[in-house]
Protein backbone atom coordinates (compact mmCIF):
# COMPACT_ATOMS: atom_id res chain seq x y z
CA UNK A 1 0.00 0.00 0.00
CA UNK A 2 1.34 3.39 -0.93
CA UNK A 3 1.02 6.13 1.58
CA UNK A 4 1.97 9.75 1.85
CA UNK A 5 3.52 11.32 4.88
CA UNK A 6 5.07 14.65 5.60
CA UNK A 7 6.75 16.37 8.50
CA UNK A 8 8.20 19.78 9.23
CA UNK A 9 11.57 19.87 10.93
CA UNK A 10 14.03 22.59 11.85
CA UNK A 11 17.78 22.30 11.42
CA UNK A 12 19.21 22.85 14.90
CA UNK A 13 22.85 21.82 14.71
CA UNK A 14 25.32 24.71 14.64
CA UNK A 15 26.91 23.88 11.31
CA UNK A 16 23.63 23.36 9.46
CA UNK A 17 23.03 20.75 6.79
CA UNK A 18 26.65 20.43 5.65
CA UNK A 19 28.21 17.49 3.86
CA UNK A 20 28.26 14.95 6.66
CA UNK A 21 24.64 15.43 7.80
CA UNK A 22 23.54 15.55 4.16
CA UNK A 23 25.24 12.21 3.64
CA UNK A 24 23.61 10.75 6.75
CA UNK A 25 20.24 12.00 5.59
CA UNK A 26 20.62 10.59 2.08
CA UNK A 27 21.92 7.27 3.38
CA UNK A 28 18.96 6.94 5.72
CA UNK A 29 16.53 7.95 2.97
CA UNK A 30 18.03 5.39 0.60
CA UNK A 31 17.18 2.55 2.96
CA UNK A 32 13.51 3.11 2.16
CA UNK A 33 11.53 2.31 -0.95
CA UNK A 34 9.48 5.48 -0.68
CA UNK A 35 10.32 8.55 -2.71
CA UNK A 36 11.55 11.23 -0.35
CA UNK A 37 11.65 14.94 -1.06
CA UNK A 38 12.85 17.90 0.96
CA UNK A 39 11.76 21.47 0.55
CA UNK A 40 12.72 24.64 2.36
CA UNK A 41 9.47 25.84 3.85
CA UNK A 42 8.00 28.73 1.84
CA UNK A 43 10.25 28.06 -1.14
CA UNK A 44 9.47 26.46 -4.45
CA UNK A 45 12.41 24.22 -5.17
CA UNK A 46 12.04 20.62 -4.05
CA UNK A 47 15.05 18.33 -3.85
CA UNK A 48 15.50 14.58 -3.79
CA UNK A 49 16.15 13.43 -0.23
CA UNK A 50 18.29 10.57 -1.52
CA UNK A 51 20.78 12.89 -3.29
CA UNK A 52 23.58 14.44 -1.22
CA UNK A 53 24.25 16.98 -3.95
CA UNK A 54 20.65 18.11 -4.05
CA UNK A 55 20.45 18.29 -0.27
CA UNK A 56 23.52 20.53 -0.28
CA UNK A 57 21.68 22.83 -2.68
CA UNK A 58 19.25 23.68 0.13
CA UNK A 59 21.98 25.65 1.95
CA UNK A 60 20.05 24.86 5.12
CA UNK A 61 21.75 26.82 7.88
CA UNK A 62 20.80 26.47 11.52
CA UNK A 63 17.22 27.59 11.99
CA UNK A 64 16.07 26.58 8.52
CA UNK A 65 12.66 24.92 8.45
CA UNK A 66 12.34 21.99 6.08
CA UNK A 67 9.31 20.08 4.89
CA UNK A 68 10.04 16.37 4.45
CA UNK A 69 7.68 14.34 2.32
CA UNK A 70 7.65 10.59 1.70
CA UNK A 71 5.54 8.73 -0.77
CA UNK A 72 5.59 4.94 -0.90
CA UNK A 73 5.05 1.71 1.03
CA UNK A 74 7.24 2.70 3.98
CA UNK A 75 6.55 6.42 3.98
CA UNK A 76 5.66 6.76 7.63
CA UNK A 77 8.63 4.84 9.02
CA UNK A 78 10.95 6.70 6.67
CA UNK A 79 9.73 10.06 7.90
CA UNK A 80 9.95 9.05 11.53
CA UNK A 81 13.60 8.07 11.13
CA UNK A 82 14.53 11.12 9.06
CA UNK A 83 12.82 13.53 11.42
CA UNK A 84 14.58 11.88 14.35
CA UNK A 85 17.93 12.26 12.61
CA UNK A 86 17.36 15.99 12.12
CA UNK A 87 15.94 16.50 15.59
CA UNK A 88 18.93 14.71 17.11
CA UNK A 89 21.12 17.29 15.34
CA UNK A 90 22.75 14.52 13.33
CA UNK A 91 24.54 13.57 16.53
CA UNK A 92 26.61 16.73 16.25
CA UNK A 93 27.30 19.62 18.61
CA UNK A 94 28.68 17.15 21.11
CA UNK A 95 31.42 16.01 18.79
CA UNK A 96 33.88 17.74 16.51
CA UNK A 97 31.96 18.89 13.45
CA UNK A 98 33.90 19.21 10.23
CA UNK B 1 26.60 33.21 -3.58
CA UNK B 2 28.18 33.36 -7.03
CA UNK B 3 30.92 30.97 -8.10
CA UNK B 4 33.31 33.80 -8.89
CA UNK B 5 32.83 35.19 -5.40
CA UNK B 6 34.38 32.07 -3.96
CA UNK B 7 36.67 30.72 -6.65
CA UNK B 8 40.06 32.41 -6.79
CA UNK B 9 40.70 32.90 -10.50
CA UNK B 10 44.44 32.44 -10.01
CA UNK B 11 43.71 29.05 -8.43
CA UNK B 12 42.11 27.33 -11.39
CA UNK B 13 43.87 24.37 -13.00
CA UNK B 14 42.05 23.05 -16.08
CA UNK B 15 44.63 20.36 -16.70
CA UNK B 16 45.31 18.84 -13.31
CA UNK B 17 48.11 16.31 -13.65
CA UNK B 18 47.90 14.87 -10.15
CA UNK B 19 47.09 11.18 -10.17
CA UNK B 20 46.11 10.65 -6.54
CA UNK B 21 43.61 12.30 -4.23
CA UNK B 22 46.23 13.54 -1.79
CA UNK B 23 48.41 14.92 -4.55
CA UNK B 24 45.43 16.76 -6.09
CA UNK B 25 44.56 18.27 -2.71
CA UNK B 26 48.15 19.48 -2.23
CA UNK B 27 48.27 21.01 -5.72
CA UNK B 28 45.02 22.92 -5.17
CA UNK B 29 46.06 24.18 -1.72
CA UNK B 30 49.37 25.32 -3.21
CA UNK B 31 47.50 27.20 -5.92
CA UNK B 32 45.58 29.11 -3.28
CA UNK B 33 48.85 29.92 -1.52
CA UNK B 34 50.55 31.06 -4.74
CA UNK B 35 47.51 33.22 -5.46
CA UNK B 36 47.95 34.68 -1.95
CA UNK B 37 44.40 33.67 -1.07
CA UNK B 38 45.58 31.84 2.04
CA UNK B 39 48.71 32.01 4.14
CA UNK B 40 51.53 29.59 3.44
CA UNK B 41 51.89 29.21 7.22
CA UNK B 42 48.92 26.87 7.29
CA UNK B 43 49.77 24.85 4.20
CA UNK B 44 50.43 21.56 5.97
CA UNK B 45 47.54 22.16 8.38
CA UNK B 46 45.10 22.61 5.52
CA UNK B 47 46.32 19.60 3.58
CA UNK B 48 46.31 17.36 6.63
CA UNK B 49 42.83 18.44 7.71
CA UNK B 50 41.36 18.09 4.22
CA UNK B 51 42.78 14.59 3.81
CA UNK B 52 41.58 13.64 7.28
CA UNK B 53 38.10 14.85 6.32
CA UNK B 54 38.19 12.74 3.15
CA UNK B 55 39.17 9.69 5.15
CA UNK B 56 36.14 10.12 7.37
CA UNK B 57 33.90 10.08 4.33
CA UNK B 58 34.65 10.90 0.73
CA UNK B 59 33.36 14.19 -0.65
CA UNK B 60 33.20 12.48 -4.03
CA UNK B 61 29.41 12.51 -4.07
CA UNK B 62 29.06 11.09 -7.56
CA UNK B 63 28.94 12.38 -11.15
CA UNK B 64 32.73 12.71 -11.20
CA UNK B 65 32.68 15.55 -8.71
CA UNK B 66 34.48 16.05 -5.37
CA UNK B 67 34.46 18.94 -2.91
CA UNK B 68 37.33 18.41 -0.47
CA UNK B 69 37.13 21.07 2.22
CA UNK B 70 38.25 22.30 5.60
CA UNK B 71 36.89 24.81 8.05
CA UNK B 72 39.75 26.67 9.69
CA UNK B 73 39.74 29.08 12.60
CA UNK B 74 42.60 31.22 11.30
CA UNK B 75 41.12 32.46 8.07
CA UNK B 76 38.55 35.21 7.52
CA UNK B 77 37.46 34.76 3.94
CA UNK B 78 36.12 31.69 2.21
CA UNK B 79 38.18 30.71 -0.82
CA UNK B 80 37.98 27.91 -3.36
CA UNK B 81 40.28 26.40 -5.96
CA UNK B 82 39.20 24.41 -8.99
CA UNK B 83 41.03 21.53 -10.59
CA UNK B 84 39.92 19.52 -13.58
CA UNK B 85 41.46 16.15 -14.27
CA UNK B 86 40.86 14.90 -17.79
CA UNK B 87 41.94 11.37 -16.84
CA UNK B 88 40.07 11.23 -13.55
CA UNK B 89 41.35 10.60 -10.03
CA UNK B 90 40.32 7.95 -7.53
CA UNK B 91 38.64 9.87 -4.72
CA UNK B 92 37.00 6.84 -3.19
CA UNK B 93 33.78 8.38 -4.52
CA UNK B 94 30.43 7.10 -3.31
CA UNK B 95 29.58 5.76 -6.75
CA UNK B 96 33.08 4.35 -7.25
CA UNK B 97 33.73 6.45 -10.36
CA UNK B 98 36.85 8.55 -10.92
CA UNK B 99 36.60 12.24 -10.13
CA UNK B 100 37.15 14.84 -12.84
CA UNK B 101 35.98 18.11 -11.24
CA UNK B 102 37.45 19.10 -7.90
CA UNK B 103 36.28 22.17 -6.00
CA UNK B 104 38.48 22.58 -2.93
CA UNK B 105 37.02 24.92 -0.33
CA UNK B 106 38.68 26.52 2.68
CA UNK B 107 36.25 28.39 4.88
CA UNK B 108 36.30 30.26 8.19
CA UNK B 109 35.27 27.95 11.01
CA UNK B 110 33.25 30.68 12.66
CA UNK B 111 31.03 31.25 9.61
CA UNK B 112 29.30 27.94 8.86
CA UNK B 113 26.61 29.73 6.83
CA UNK B 114 29.17 30.88 4.27
CA UNK B 115 30.36 27.33 3.85
CA UNK B 116 26.80 26.16 3.15
CA UNK B 117 26.20 28.99 0.69
CA UNK B 118 29.40 28.07 -1.15
CA UNK B 119 28.35 24.42 -1.30
CA UNK B 120 24.98 25.51 -2.64
CA UNK B 121 26.63 27.57 -5.38
CA UNK B 122 28.94 24.72 -6.29
CA UNK B 123 26.32 21.97 -6.38
CA UNK B 124 23.67 24.05 -8.12
CA UNK B 125 26.06 24.00 -11.05
CA UNK B 126 27.85 20.68 -10.63
CA UNK B 127 24.54 18.87 -10.49
CA UNK B 128 23.95 19.96 -14.09
CA UNK B 129 25.27 17.69 -16.86
CA UNK B 130 25.86 20.69 -19.09
CA UNK B 131 28.08 22.46 -16.59
CA UNK B 132 30.13 19.35 -15.85
CA UNK B 133 30.59 18.63 -19.56
CA UNK B 134 31.65 22.19 -20.38
CA UNK B 135 34.04 22.23 -17.45
CA UNK B 136 35.74 19.07 -18.69
CA UNK B 137 36.04 20.58 -22.15
CA UNK B 138 37.56 23.84 -20.93
CA UNK B 139 41.26 23.67 -21.75
CA UNK B 140 42.41 27.04 -20.49
CA UNK B 141 41.93 29.08 -17.33
CA UNK B 142 40.16 31.71 -19.46
CA UNK B 143 37.70 29.10 -20.74
CA UNK B 144 36.94 27.99 -17.20
CA UNK B 145 36.41 31.59 -16.07
CA UNK B 146 34.06 32.19 -19.00
CA UNK B 147 32.09 29.10 -18.01
CA UNK B 148 31.91 30.28 -14.40
CA UNK B 149 30.72 33.71 -15.55
CA UNK B 150 28.02 32.11 -17.66
CA UNK B 151 26.98 29.88 -14.78
CA UNK B 152 26.79 32.88 -12.46
CA UNK B 153 24.60 34.64 -15.00
CA UNK B 154 22.53 31.44 -15.25
CA UNK B 155 22.83 31.28 -18.98
CA UNK B 156 23.47 27.55 -18.99
CA UNK B 157 20.72 25.04 -19.61
CA UNK B 158 19.14 23.34 -16.66
CA UNK B 159 20.03 19.77 -17.31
Amino acid sequence: MTTNASAIVTIENRLGLHARPAMMFAETAMRFDSDITVQRSNQDSIVDGKSIMQLMMLAAVRGTELTLTANGPDAETALEELAELVNNRFNEDSVEGV
Amino acid sequence: MKLLELIVTNAIEPNLEATTRDEAIAVLVDQLITAKAVSADFRDDFIKAIIKREKRGSTGFGHGVAVPHVKHADIDTLVAAVGVSKDGIDFNALDGNPVHSIFLIISPEQKPEEHLEAMEAVFSNLSQDTFRRFLLQADTVEAVITLLEEADASTLGNN
